[in-house]
């Protein structure tokens, strides 16, 4: 089978047929980090995966400038200077 | 693997929601789950004209599809980075959204409005660049949603993005953060649009299927600066912890809101008041804002 990883974009091909779930797990990729697509379809991980399909692993995971909580929104209550229970 | 539901072929599973759906009832899932984070945090009226930031990313086009259907009158705003391809790619995704759903969308550019793009930006403060460039956003969302009458902004923010920063303020107890950390944030200020994160409740894999499933054509690719950016950092530890127990971002998130959240937020509040040079609301006498566009004249 063919695997499309992305970012960077490139191939890995694996022999036989395995289940989504092995292939993830030989790749060291946790399972909740990406959409496992075929052709047009997702795919869960029981699912088993031909010799001659091609499947797409797309990471899931965005992030960089992640806006900090209401940061640049001037605070509506300024933190206790922590005395927490 | 079953859908839930009706018992069809699923196309996802939710190992923390111990479920998997097939496409339909996944889509209903996922809208009732917005409409929930709406209700229960009273985000929008209905019907309410709504300024949604737009990245060209899966998540704030997913938002900006389901506020659509859920019948909000809704117009994107594109900030423009400046960040080589990247930027071009998913400006280009952005308006091809807007003209497929034959929505308004505003594009402001942080060049324009800074003095410089995000990549010199970082060269001028020598910070991080999302350190320039989340501080662009913030102010830019907040000046166009007053100059347009708008409001309230909604940013496509998920479980994981909140989670991630729910962690990286408690490793370095930034008590002011954690205070104002809530997925709807009221205007303290005349001159201050509401802020609204109606994806709160849904993981990044769950607003990427549901863009995947609705064929919205998003940015895969990640944005330049992003490699190694402590955000990440803190999302891959946290989904090692939630592979070893599903449910453990969601616990951490809804635990904060729930429990701990009001212990951070008693204090009295820090007077707000109006940049002397532009106008926005700031709690110095120079906003934050202002003092970076003069960094980047006073160097370019």
């Amino acid at each position: 089978m063919k695997v499309i990883l992305r970012n960077p974009r490139r191939e890995v091909e694996m022999p036989g047929e395995r289940r989504v779930k092995d292939v993830l797990r030989e790749l060291d990729i946790l399972p909740e980090t990406v959409l496992v697509i075929r052709g047009d379809e997702l795919i869960t991980p029981d699912q088993v995966v031909r010799d001659a399909d091609i499947i797409e692993l797309r990471p899931v995971m965005s992030g960089g400038s992640q806006i900090a909580p209401g940061a640049g929104h001037p605070p509506t209550a300024p933190a206790l200077r922590p005395s927490l229970p | 693997m079953k859908c839930r539901k009706c018992g069809g072929t699923a196309v996802l599973e939710l190992r923390r929601h111990n479920a998997a759906f097939c496409a339909p009832d996944f889509l209903d899932f996922f809208r009732n789950q917005v409409r929930e984070a709406i209700r229960k945090h009273r985000m929008l009226e209905p019907e309410e004209q709504v300024l949604v930031a737009v990245s060209g990313g899966k998540d704030s086009l997913a938002l900006w599809d389901v506020l659509i259907d859920e019948g909000y009158r809704t117009t994107g705003l594109y900030l423009d980075l400046g960040i080589f391809d990247y930027s071009v790619d998913s400006r280009r995704k952005c308006e091809t959204f807007a003209a497929r759903r034959n929505v308004p969308l505003i594009v402001a550019s942080v060049a324009e409005e800074v003095g410089a793009p995000v990549p010199v930006i970082k060269n001028v403060t020598r910070r991080p660049p999302c350190s320039g460039c989340g501080l662009s956003k913030r102010y830019l969302m907040n000046r166009v949603a007053l100059d347009h009458g708008l409001g309230v902004v909604a940013t496509g923010h998920n479980l994981d993005d909140e989670a991630a920063t729910l962690f990286g303020s408690i490793t370095h107890w930034q008590t002011d953060a954690l205070a104002r950390q809530s997925p709807a944030l009221p205007s303290t200020h005349a001159k201050l649009a509401r802020r609204v994160k109606p994806l709160y409740r849904l993981s990044e894999l769950e607003t990427s299927a549901y863009a995947f499933l609705r064929r919205i054509d998003y940015i895969v690719e990640e944005c330049p600066f992003a490699k190694g950016a402590t955000s990440i950092a803190h999302k891959e530890i946290l989904n090692r912890m939630e592979d070893a127990s599903p449910g453990a971002k969601h616990n951490f998130l809804f635990g904060f809101l729930e429990k701990a959240r009001a212990a951070f937020e008693r204090a009295e509040a820090v007077p707000l008041r109006e940049c002397v040079r532009c106008g926005q609301v700031t709690t110095g006498t120079v906003c934050a804002f202002c003092k970076l566009a003069d960094q980047v004249k006073r160097t370019l």
